[in-house]
Formats: C-alpha cells, structure tokens, sequence
C-alpha cells in the first residue's frame, strides 16, 4: 500500500545498489527529480532499464551510476544525441557500459509479461534484422498451434520502477492522463514502485484517457512540483524545448557536464532547489 | 513564380505519397514534417497514428519529439504504448509507414544503431525506436532522407529494420506482411524498388537535380530509370502551407526550427 512520504526517504529506503532501476516515461511525465535523488545518493553499480533514455539518463550515466543500460531509443528528441550514453558506449567513460539493445514493441513487450507474471512475451518481429544477433534477449520461437516462426523477449522485473504522475489522492492511488505511454505495466511489472507526483487531492475529477493506478501497486508517493522538468506534464506545464537544446552544448564536454551536476544536482538539496539554480542562471 | 530550397521539394513530394483517408504510422522529424503537410492540403481525412500512443493526431504545430502534448491534444484516442505496437502496428491497422533513416542501403533497409561497428562504434545512433515492427508490418513504408554518400551506402553497418531485405522474394521469406518501402524521397529526387529485384532505382528527380547528381550522392552504382521523370513543382498552396507550418512550430518553441537529425523513429 502506498505510503506518502518524501522523494528523499523513497530512493533510500526502496533503491538500493545493484538493483535493476526503470524510470518511464514516454517523453510526457519523465521522472527526473527521482534520478537526480538517486545520483545525490551515490547509487551504484545499477541496470537501468528505459525505452526511450534522454536527459536524464544521459545525466545518470555520466555520474557512472549504471553498469548497465536496457533499452530502445536513445536520444536527445528532436535535438540530436545524448553525448553521455555515446561517451560511455563508445569510449566507456567514466565506466564501461553493458548494453542490452531491442526496438520499442520488444521493451513494451516485455513489460507486458513482467506486468503479467509470465517468464517471456512473443512478438512478430526482428526477424532478418542485425539485433537479433546482438541482443541475445532476442530468440526465436515457433507456435505450438500454427507453427509460425515468432520472436521470444524475456519478461522485464525491475527491482523498482519509478513513474511520475499528475496527481494522488490520499490513500495513494495514482492518476495520470496525456501520453500515458508504459507507465502502467512498467509499475505493474516491477518489484517496488515509486510514484513521484505534482500534488495530492482529495478525489480525481473523470479526464479523457486517464489511467488509474491503484496504490496497492505503489509504495511510495512523493510529492514533487515540476518534478517531470524538462519534460511535461499534461494540464501543469509545456515541455521546455529550450532546456532540451541548452543540454546538447553542456553534454558534449566532460568538465561542463561535470561543472553542471555538481552545481545544479549535487549542491542542492532537493528537486526545489534544483529548480532554483536553473533559474538563476537563467 | 515563388522559389523552394531542396528541403522544402522534399518534404512536400513525400507528402504526396500520403492518400488521403490513410491510416499513417509517423516518425519524427522529417516524416512527421510530411505527413502534416499532407494532413494540412491533399489528405485532411488521413489518421496520423505517433508511437507514444495518440491515433487519429491532429497538432497544430509540429512535434519536436514523438510524445509532445499537441499529439494528444485532439486526437482521437490516446492508447499505450504496448496497444499502439500490438493493437494497431502488429494486428495490421497501419496502411503505411513514414521513416527517417540515418543509413539506407540498395534494398532499403535501414540502420539506425551505429556508424561502424557494433561492438566499437564509431558513432553510436539513437537505436531501433519503433522503426524495425514499422518496417515490418505497416502495409507500406516511405522513407525520407537527404541524399548524401553517407546516408545512401553500399553496405549498412547494421541492419536495424528491414526494407527488401537481399533482393527479391525475401520479405515473403522472413514472413514480412507489409509490402515494405514502396519510395525513398530525398532531397534530390524519389526512389523505387524494381517491381523485380527490388533495387531502388531513380524514377525521378525534383526541378533543378539531375540524375549525375543523384549518382554522386549514392554510395552504390544508382540504377536511373529509363524513362526517368521529373517532379511536378511545388505549388504555390503547397510552399504556402509548409511555411507557415514551420513559421508556427518555430514560434511555438520560441526559435528558428528544422527537423535536423532523422534517426529512424
């Protein structure tokens, strides 16, 4: 059952070194507050796990807090690359990075039979392709009942998936409504959940595709304003294009991107006053 | 008479690949340019279906990234993403797919992974995105790209999604069913698989380019049709809508845009 609590107090009690680590969101409600609490921590040796990785994966990886990376798409969207996760797959700075590689219907997938509790989810596709024979998460299966030639993904079980949301109610269900995109079997698949929101009310008013998400799904809610920034969140703020374009220059560099986490992660206290030092340099 | 830069020829040829009342599977950036445009003059009633899960998108501006809220604003329906690949892509609901690509080759297959090779890339690309289960079971794909020896190569470092795989007869062989790409629209003209061996061949060029133009930018010997066409100019509706589109997306984000970096999502 869902507790409320602080983001802070979350990450330590739920995230621990080691773990396999989902933070979803399909470019509307990315979790960034959460990842900078869990670079704050000194979290280590961590899989993260995260169809489409932009900033703020890009931002983890060049604290070397992963190990290793599963995902789909990795880039800056609309902008260009994220030179953190090129840095490290191509000179394996600051750490040699594990990649696990699959296309989008792979990694929904595979969500889906971890939400499911089933060991490996089938799809119609990869056939011919070259991930196949990289990635070898990727196998071949034939149906029992037709005998067509289908591809096999393991199910995907985050030791933690962390999602933000737009709102909580008290007893700590969850609802979000926009591009709702993995959210829900990211949660529904993992092992602890935790749920970063803009705030709590006391009941949610019917929105058009809203998704509910229990809270006896859920572990831990923490309220954090803007905690989705630079992405958005739907009916709270726009997508800040501006700051998307703003990190390719400062993530190119080493230094700069390192100058950049110490001010605007680690010498704040929390996700408010990173807030702030962006502001201030604004 | 009004002038046009290559970009502009581009984007509104493949618009017109777009028939309206299509169910059009998009990716972002150059695709996504031109299936708006079609939306926007000759197709009003296709269904723009984004893989961040919105059918039936109707933005007013163009999407810097494949999730922007004007997708979901007016669309249809706004589904998951596991239901968009599964529902709609995998169960054969998409009549046709619109691709960027950062490499294609002779057969129009497409790589969107790594520039050299894969376990020491020389650069490394975003990844497959959804492009690979697009390629494979939307009922026809487009491919947009500009058309340079880089982009139009002889061997693909990496194959992430399949066009017409090693010639003839091989979609049918990997159990493919979509019809695969039917035109690779450049900067310089459009390409089309030989209805036999499915080599892209140059069917035409745009006003102003020439086939030996066309042949220095392609990385492979170019097959030029005999009876190679020229295509019909840009009109002055179709400038007219695509500037304006891109007058508004630039001031939505508050600043000059182009979609710069098609990578295949």
């Amino acid at each position: 059952m869902a507790e409320l609590t602080t983001l802070r107090e979350a990450i330590a009690g739920l995230v621990h070194d080691g773990d396999t680590v989902a933070l979803e969101g399909f470019t509307h409600l990315i979790p960034t507050a959460a990842g900078h609490e869990i670079v704050r921590q000194g979290r280590r040796d961590l899989t993260l796990v995260r169809m489409t990785p932009d900033l703020v994966y890009d931002q983890l990886l060049g604290m070397g807090v992963a190990r290793k990376l599963v995902f789909s798409w990795g880039g800056n969207p609309g902008v260009g690359s994220l030179h953190r996760f090129r840095d490290a797959v191509e000179r394996g700075w600051p750490a040699p990075l594990e990649i696990e590689e699959h296309s989008h219907a792979g990694m929904a997938n595979r969500y889906v039979a971890g939400a499911s509790n089933l060991p490996f989810a089938v799809l119609r596709g990869y056939v011919g392709t070259d991930l196949a024979s990289v990635t070898p998460t990727i196998r071949p299966i034939t149906c029992p009942f037709t005998g067509e030639e289908l591809m096999a993904v393991p199910a995907l079980r985050p030791d933690v998936t962390v999602v933000h949301a737009q709102q909580a109610d008290r007893a700590g269900n969850v609802a979000l409504w926009g591009i709702t995109g993995i959210q829900k079997e990211a949660v529904l698949a993992a092992r602890r959940a935790i749920v970063t929101v803009e705030e709590v009310v006391d009941a949610f008013a019917p929105r058009p595709f809203q998704v509910v998400l229990p809270g006896i799904a859920i572990d831990a809610v923490a309220v954090v304003p803007r905690g989705a920034h630079p992405s958005y969140a739907h009916g709270y703020y726009d997508r800040d294009n501006a700051f998307y374009t703003a990190w390719d220059p400062i993530s190119r560099d080493r230094d700069a991107y390192r100058a950049w986490m110490q001010r605007h992660v680690l010498d704040v206290d929390d996700f408010a006053g990173h807030l702030a030092s962006l502001a201030a340099v604004a | 008479m009004t002038a046009w830069d290559t970009d502009e020829v581009m984007t509104i040829v493949a618009a017109r690949e777009l028939r309206d009342g299509a169910v059009c599977f998009v990716g972002i950036g150059l695709p996504s340019e031109a299936a708006n445009l079609a939306r926007a003059t000759h197709a009003p009633r296709c269904v723009l279906v984004y893989e961040s899960g919105t059918i039936g998108a109707k933005p007013e501006v163009l999407p810097l990234s494949i999730g922007d809220g004007v997708l979901a604003d007016h669309a249809d329906a706004v589904v998951s993403v596991p239901e968009i690949f599964n529902y709609w892509l995998q169960a054969g609901r998409i009549d046709v797919g619109f691709l960027g690509a950062a490499q294609i080759d002779r057969h129009a297959n497409i790589n969107t992974t790594v520039v050299g090779s894969y376990a020491e890339p020389k650069v490394r690309l975003p990844g497959a995105g959804g492009a690979p289960e697009i390629a494979a079971s939307a009922g026809e794909v487009v491919v947009v790209l500009r058309h340079t020896t880089r982009a139009l190569v002889d061997r693909l470092d990496f194959v992430t999604s399949v066009g017409h795989g090693t010639g003839a007869g091989a979609r049918d062989a990997l159990g493919y069913p979509g019809r695969g790409p039917v035109a690779v629209i450049t900067d310089l003209g459009v390409l089309r698989p030989d209805p036999a061996t499915r080599e892209l061949t140059l069917v035409a060029v745009h006003p102003g380019a020439t086939a030996d133009q066309a042949r220095a930018a392609t990385g492979w010997p170019l097959r030029v049709a005999d009876d190679l066409a020229v295509t019909s100019s840009p009109t002055g509706e179709e400038l007219a809508v695509l500037r304006d589109l891109r007058a508004r997306t630039a001031a939505s984000r508050g600043g000059p845009t182009r979609p710069v970096r098609p990578t295949g999502r």
